[in-house]
Order: C-alpha cells, then sequence, then structure tokens
C-alpha cells in the first residue's frame, strides 16, 4: 500500500488554526485573574473578580433562570427531534414530509433576528386571539429554543437512526413485540448515546441564545445572555472574564469526560 | 384486514389512537407548523400594515366593521425602504461582509478539515472535539474575547507598541475589519465540520491510483479531493453566510459606526424605533435574499439525513 504523504501546509494551517481559536479564549482566562481593571495593565494575580462575581445577585439569578430553561428547552427538544428524525429517517411516504424536513434543516441557518422576530409577532398575535400568553417571559423563551434546538436535535439523531440495523426491530416485531415496545426495548437503547449528545447540545444552544431570547422575553424574564450583553456593550469588564473562564472550564471537563467515555467505549469495540 | 367481531373496550381504543403512528408523528409537525412556519405569515401580514402608537404597535389587516369586511394592505414599508439609501446600503454591507468571512473560513476551514482527515484515527476524535469545543462555551463570549485584544488599549495594540512596530495604537476595534475577524472566528468550526466529514468519508483507493498512474500529488487534490468534497465545501459555505449575514451581535459589539448590517438595523427599528412593521418588511426581504442559499443548504441536509449508511 503506498502511504499518503500529508502536505506540510494543511498541518500547519490546522495547528494555526487552533492557536486562533484557542488563543482568544486563553486570553479571557488569563485577565480573569489580573488584578487591573485594564487589559493592557498586570497589575499582579487576583482573584478578586471571582469573588466580585459571586456577589452579583443580577448575575446569578440570571445564571438560575438560563439553566432552568435550557434544561426544560432540551428535554423537550429531545423529544420532538427524534419523533423528526424517524419520519424523516423511516416515513419516506408519509404526506408532508418534505414540508417536515424543510422545516427542521431551516432552522440551522435562519438568521436569529427573523427567528426571534417571528416568534415574538406569534405570541402577541396568540395573546390577542386567545389571551395565551398574557406576559412574555420563561414560557415563551422555553417555546423559542425548544423550536430551534430540536433542528439540531433532529440532524443528530438521524445520523445515528441511520446505522441502526433494522433487522433487530424486524425480528422483535415478528416474535410479537407492538412497535411501541420495540421503539423503546430496541431502538432507544441503541440511539441512546445520540440522544444524550443531542440533549447536551440543545442545553448549550439555549443556554447561549442571545438574540431570540431577546425578542421573545418579557420584564419578568432575564437569561445569563441579556446580563452579559448589557455588561460588555460598554466594554470590557474583569467579572464577565471570570464569568468567561468558568464557562470556558467547565465545557472543557464536560467535554474531556465524553472524549474519555468515547475512546473507551471504542476500545471495548475492538 | 381482520374485522374484530367485539369492539375493543374503550381504554384499550383510546391507548390505541393516542399510540397510534400517526398521532404521534403529527406532534412535531404541528409544533414546527405552529412555531415556525405560521410566524412567517405573521411576519409578512405585520410588513404589509402601518405603525401606529398602540399596543401592539401596528394597524390590523383584516377590520369587520359595519358588516363589511375592510382589508388595508400597505405596501408603504416596502417602498420606504427602496427609497431610503442606508436600508440598500446596509443589505449591500451584509452580504460583502458575509460573503468576505465566508471566503476567508474556506481558506482557513478547508486545510485544516484535510489535515484533520488525515490524521491518524485516534487523533482524529480528539481534534473533531477540539474544534467544535469553542462552539459549546458562549458565542456572546467569545466575541466579546475580541473586544479586549482589538481595543486602542488593547493587547494587540499593547504588544505591537512594545515591539516598537508602531508608535501609536492602530484603530481595529469598530471597524469593519473587526467584523469580519469575528465572523471568521465564531463560524469556523462550522465550515471544518461538514468539509471534514465530507472528506473523512473520501475513497482513499481513487488517491493511490492517481498517485500509481503518476499524479503528482498537488494535480491529484484539483482533480480528484476538491471535486469530490465539493458538497461539504457548499453545506460549510452556507453555514457560515446564511446566518453571518443576519448577525447581530458581533456587529455591535465588534463594528463602527458606520459599520452597516441589516441584522443590526432591524434591531434597531424593532427595539429603539418601535417600528414593527418596517423591521418586518426588513425580515422579509432578507429572507427572500438568502431563499436560493437556504433552498441549497436544505438540499444538502435533507439528502444527508434520509441516505442510509
Amino acid at each position: 500500500m503506498v502511504r499518503l504523504k500529508t502536505p506540510g501546509f494543511s498541518k500547519t494551517m490546522l495547528v494555526l488554526g487552533m492557536l486562533f481559536l484557542y488563543l482568544p479564549m486563553v486570553v479571557l482566562i488569563v485577565y480573569s485573574f489580573n488584578a487591573s481593571r485594564l487589559v493592557s495593565v498586570w497589575a499582579g494575580f487576583s482573584t478578586k473578580w471571582y469573588g466580585a462575581l459571586f456577589a452579583n445577585e443580577q448575575i446569578l439569578s440570571a445564571v438560575w433562570m438560563s439553566l432552568r430553561i435550557a434544561f426544560y428547552s432540551a428535554s423537550m427538544a429531545v423529544c420532538l427531534g427524534t419523533l423528526c428524525a424517524f419520519v424523516i429517517t423511516r416515513f419516506k411516504k408519509m404526506r408532508g414530509r418534505t414540508l417536515l424536513s424543510s422545516m427542521i434543516t431551516a432552522p440551522l441557518v435562519m438568521p436569529e433576528v427573523i427567528t426571534g422576530l417571528s416568534l415574538l409577532l406569534l405570541f402577541v398575535q396568540m395573546a390577542q386571539t386567545i389571551g395565551w400568553p398574557t406576559d412574555r417571559g420563561m414560557a415563551t423563551i422555553w417555546i423559542a429554543h425548544t423550536t430551534f434546538c430540536s433542528a439540531y436535535v433532529a440532524v443528530v439523531v438521524s445520523a445515528r437512526l441511520q446505522e441502526v440495523d433494522r433487522s433487530i426491530e424486524e425480528a422483535a416485531m415478528d416474535l410479537g413485540c407492538t412497535p411501541l415496545k420495540t421503539f423503546f426495548v430496541i431502538t432507544l437503547p441503541v440511539i441512546a448515546p445520540a440522544l444524550v449528545s443531542g440533549w447536551l447540545l440543545a442545553f448549550t444552544l439555549s443556554l447561549d441564545d442571545l438574540v431570540i431570547a431577546s425578542f421573545v422575553s418579557g420584564p419578568g424574564a432575564t437569561t445569563l445572555p441579556m446580563v452579559v450583553f448589557s455588561s460588555v456593550r460598554m466594554g470590557v469588564s474583569p467579572e464577565i472574564n471570570a464569568l468567561a473562564t468558568l464557562i470556558i472550564l467547565s465545557v472543557s471537563l464536560i467535554a474531556f469526560i465524553a472524549w474519555y467515555l468515547m475512546r473507551r467505549a471504542e476500545r471495548k469495540r475492538q | 384486514m381482520k374485522r374484530r367481531l367485539f369492539p375493543a373496550p374503550l381504554t384499550e381504543r383510546v391507548r390505541a389512537l393516542l399510540f397510534h403512528r400517526r398521532v404521534v408523528l403529527g406532534i412535531p409537525f404541528l409544533w414546527l407548523l405552529l412555531f415556525f412556519l405560521l410566524p412567517f405569515a405573521l411576519v409578512l401580514k405585520i410588513s404589509l400594515t402601518s405603525a401606529v402608537m398602540a399596543i401592539p404597535p401596528y394597524e390590523p389587516v383584516f377590520r369587520w366593521v359595519d358588516n363589511t369586511l375592510s382589508v388595508v394592505v400597505n405596501v408603504g414599508n416596502y417602498l420606504f425602504l427602496l427609497s431610503d439609501s442606508l436600508y440598500i446600503a446596509a443589505y449591500w454591507g451584509s452580504v460583502k461582509t458575509a460573503f468576505m468571512a465566508t471566503v476567508v473560513c474556506l481558506l482557513i476551514g478547508y486545510p485544516m478539515a484535510y489535515a484533520m482527515a488525515r490524521a491518524p484515527r485516534h487523533w482524529q476524535l480528539v481534534l473533531l472535539l477540539m474544534v467544535m469545543l469553542p462552539s459549546w462555551t458562549s458565542f456572546l463570549i467569545r466575541v466579546y474575547a475580541w473586544m479586549g485584544i482589538l481595543g486602542n488599549q488593547g493587547l494587540l495594540n499593547t504588544f505591537l507598541m512594545w515591539l516598537g512596530l508602531i508608535d501609536a495604537p492602530l484603530k481595529m476595534l469598530n471597524t469593519n475589519f473587526a467584523v469580519v475577524l469575528g465572523i471568521v472566528y465564531a463560524y469556523l468550526p462550522f465550515m471544518v465540520l461538514p468539509i471534514y466529514t465530507n472528506l473523512v468519508k473520501l475513497d482513499e483507493r481513487l488517491l493511490e491510483a492517481a498517485s500509481d498512474l503518476g499524479c503528482r500529488s498537488i494535480t491529484t487534490f484539483w482533480a480528484i479531493t476538491l471535486p469530490l468534497s465539493k458538497a461539504g465545501i457548499l453545506a460549510g459555505s452556507m453555514l457560515v453566510f446564511i446566518p453571518a449575514v443576519g448577525e447581530f451581535v458581533i456587529p455591535e459589539l465588534l463594528g463602527g459606526p458606520d459599520t452597516l448590517m441589516i441584522g443590526k438595523v432591524l434591531w434597531e427599528e424593532f427595539f429603539n424605533n418601535r417600528d414593527w412593521p418596517v423591521a418586518s418588511a426588513l425580515a422579509i426581504v432578507m429572507l427572500a435574499l438568502l431563499l436560493v442559499p437556504i433552498v441549497l443548504f436544505h438540499r444538502f441536509q435533507a439528502r444527508e439525513m434520509e441516505k442510509h449508511g
């Protein structure tokens, strides 16, 4: 076999690209420990911004609000997205399938300002017509996030569904399993890793969204990105650096655990 | 079909109905119809009304007075968009900025994806996670990081002045350069991923055959690898270009007063001027501009999701 040579150029670009992706985040982490407010001055190591962050009631309550919304949105998006993935990969003849597949791929690229505006107009119209929602807040953000997160879940789950061995499902049904039971006993365990990664992806997407939430939120519900945005609009703020550090470190930790589990699973398979 | 002699008990029939395939599969359909498609119809409707000082701040389209239904359609918003050069400049600015960022993303992302696809198997997973990890942290915070780097008192200017390359700080923050840089930074993973998934499936035998037949590696790349990764390039470019056209956060934080992008203009019309009809008309025109890219992306994505592995 001919050993294919990897051109040096692409390897160099990979290293440079990774540096480009990671250096700004490293800068944020380093400056979260800077005692000075200014970026240009290094005034010594300090953790005082973390103290200030944990004393900031507004940020803490926004974190709690965002975590709750992200949890509910991700859970609902996994249910809806999985059903969508089923229709798209399994029911090729179903009526309205083309419409469903366009409605599931469009949110992946739809500019957020359009999604946000259109959903807000819907909620205003609904309030006029059926009297709900009377005030916008957590429930409206939950609906908005569920809708666009479902699309991402559908993509992740359908990739996994394509790999499922249909013959096991058919065997179960031949042996008298109802379709529903077959789903829970055979299909669900096989696609479970995709459901977990879909849930995690939906969770981070919901946690991160500023634009859509700003449109559909009311005075009662302020999410974390809204607080961060109104603060960074004024300029660089060391408390936000501390917050950024915590976010980056926790995401890295979860990614590391995921990598470790995936590597172990792959070794077992070999 | 076999007919039952006796009707099934009621609870069983209710349960059968609830778990009927069509009902179960109809739920996501109805959800998306209600919360994704219907809202666009409403945007179109409200773009045809005129703004008033009321709650909600627009005139109704359908009015029922004295047993007559009157339909008031106002195309004034669209004429207004055409007559004011600000909006045309904003659309043009968005398309131009998004296009430039997409090209830069492709130039950086393609070699990265290529190197990843050629890396040893156990490295691929690590590299893949490393490319995806930034997009799992906060988008807002990653854009914000550049404010500290590019500012007049920022890291980069301080560093360049310390080196003695420049005497006075370069104005980098609040320029169009910063906006393109921000988009490239934020959307690079979305360019790398589809190209990588495409390249990793590439049949290596084709490349071996080419090299056995005396093809130089650069020729093999142009003749085989690049054409076969066309679908990945297209998907990656659409994933960057379409959202970048409507981007709000990046021009708001990194752009200056002369940065005209349509997402920012729409936001200001809506939140600052409270002119919902004009904001809706802006959204409709933006959708019309993006229709072709969205359809292209949909065709790629639908193929990806339907085929059996």
